[in-house]
């Protein structure tokens, strides 16, 4: 085991590899901004669109599907939380984290299932 | 204090150190590209910009640093500034964890993958910022596409990775490494090859190449979530994209290939492997990936986006769960 304060500035090290490269990020756009020329009008400014003006809202409803995802998403990333320190330390607790652990996952299949049933992970509608 | 200050000093330098070297890596990756894909389809690739086009990268930072930044009129225009910048942000820091040899590290904490893992998702922002301020059409609709597809495969890909922490016992990037040189082959490639199945697909949609290259189809959507940037930012995003191809590149030679360790094996058989340094090896790993990437590329057609979705939740996620059982239940047998 290493002392505390060793391994605290490792993680010191690490924000400090944030902190650069977002930096590296702002100097290309302000090291840019000196050297790009700017020379808008109106119809450069119109959102891409083929030529023609587009029409309508942008911001509109959407297919719901993409949030049935999401909370899918969420449930199965929780899941996965759970499966990492359990990854590590089942072998040390012995069989019973390692029964507990499926019977979790099993649960979660019902589920799967369940979604599978109604129909969540399709997209087409035939 | 003044250790901290000197340790503060150590990294910046060697960040520097690294992404420079990265950064050089990026640049030539887009002209390999290119060449790859160019002679895949029988053409030549780059071939004007100095000797075979050697200096085409070069020749591409320059022009797109000196391109005009549009910022169209009707964007949330907050958003749209920073969302290049989150992007870019995001892929750059993972590699502050990823050694690329016993010795070369910016950092070694004992979470690494969580860490990587982390620091990937929040990419994501980046994508769904962009799409949804650019008040385009396909904007909005490659947004929505790649945050749905990006968090569908993020399942898999983490899954995928449980089978390699079960038998290293660490998230350590460097204790991964070391528990796979005492294997005969060196590798957790041949144990966990149901994980590294579906790590390689789950890496190609997060990265959004093709095969799973949808919210840029360029067919239907222009170029997807960053259709309306231009210049600078545009490279940004084209930055972070190929940085993200490298960091999963990096991962699974780490995870699955043994990282900067020359197999045993094949060390018995030509002993002149070992004089061969970690970090050329290691390189040697990672290129063999972007190869994968380049090669797929220019092979393989793009899937619709209901097969998608089948593909990451039907197949990819099963198989990983099937993974993570069979890998659990014999190494507690074992």
């Amino acid at each position: 085991m290493e002392p505390e304060s060793l391994s605290r500035e490792r993680y010191l090290s690490v924000l400090i590899v944030i902190i650069i490269s977002l930096f590296i990020g702002l100097a290309l756009l302000v090291v840019s901004k000196f050297l790009r020329p700017k020379r808008p009008y109106r119809e450069k400014l119109t959102p891409y669109e083929c030529g023609i003006p587009s029409t309508g809202e942008t911001w509109d409803r959407f297919n719901v599907k993409f949030y049935i995802v999401t909370i899918a998403f969420v449930i199965f990333d929780v899941e996965t939380v759970f499966l990492y320190p359990w990854a590590i330390v089942y072998k040390k607790i012995g069989f019973y984290a390692l029964l507990e652990m499926y019977i979790f996952i099993f649960l979660l299949i019902i589920a799967y299932f369940y979604a599978l049933g109604k129909r969540i992970f399709n997209w087409r509608e035939d | 204090m003044k250790e901290t200050l000197y340790v503060i000093l150590i990294t910046i330098l060697k960040t520097a150190l690294y992404f420079g070297i990265l950064m050089l890596h990026v640049a030539y990756a887009t002209y390999a590209e290119r060449k790859i894909i160019g002679h895949i389809q029988l053409r030549l690739g780059p071939m004007v910009v100095g000797p075979h086009g050697l200096l085409q990268p070069i020749a591409d930072i320059i022009k797109l640093i000196f391109k005009e930044d549009i910022i169209p009129s009707n964007v949330d225009k907050k958003i749209f500034t920073i969302a290049p910048l989150i992007s870019l942000t995001a892929a750059l820091s993972t590699f502050a964890v990823i050694p690329v040899s016993p010795q070369w590290f910016i950092a070694d904490i004992n979470v690494g993958i969580l860490y990587v893992l982390g620091i990937l998702g929040l990419g994501t922002y980046g994508i769904i910022f962009a799409g949804w301020s650019s008040n385009s059409k396909y904007a909005f609709l490659g947004g929505l596409r790649s945050v749905a597809q990006m968090i569908s495969y993020e399942i898999a890909l983490a899954m995928s990775i449980v089978g390699v922490i079960i038998m290293a016992e660490s998230f350590n990037f460097i204790e991964i490494v070391n528990r796979q040189a005492q294997y005969p082959l060196g590798m957790f490639l041949f144990p966990q090859i149901i994980g590294y199945f579906v790590f390689l697909v789950a890496m190609l949609a997060e990265t959004n190449r093709v095969p799973f290259d949808l919210p840029e189809a360029e067919t239907e959507l222009v170029a997807g979530y960053f259709v309306e940037y231009s210049g600078i930012r545009f490279s940004l995003f084209y930055l972070a994209e190929y940085l993200a191809m490298f960091c999963m590149s990096a991962l699974a030679t780490i995870c699955f290939w043994g990282g900067w360790t020359i197999p045993p094996l094949l060390v018995k058989i030509f002993p002149f492997l070992s004089f061969v340094p970690p970090v050329l090896w290691f390189i040697l790993k990672v290129y063999l990936h972007m190869f994968l990437f380049f090669w797929f590329r220019g092979t393989l057609p793009r899937y619709r986006y209901d097969q998608l979705m089948a593909i990451g939740w039907k197949v990819l996620i099963p198989l990983a769960l099937l993974n993570i059982v069979l890998t659990s239940l014999i190494k507690y047998y074992l």
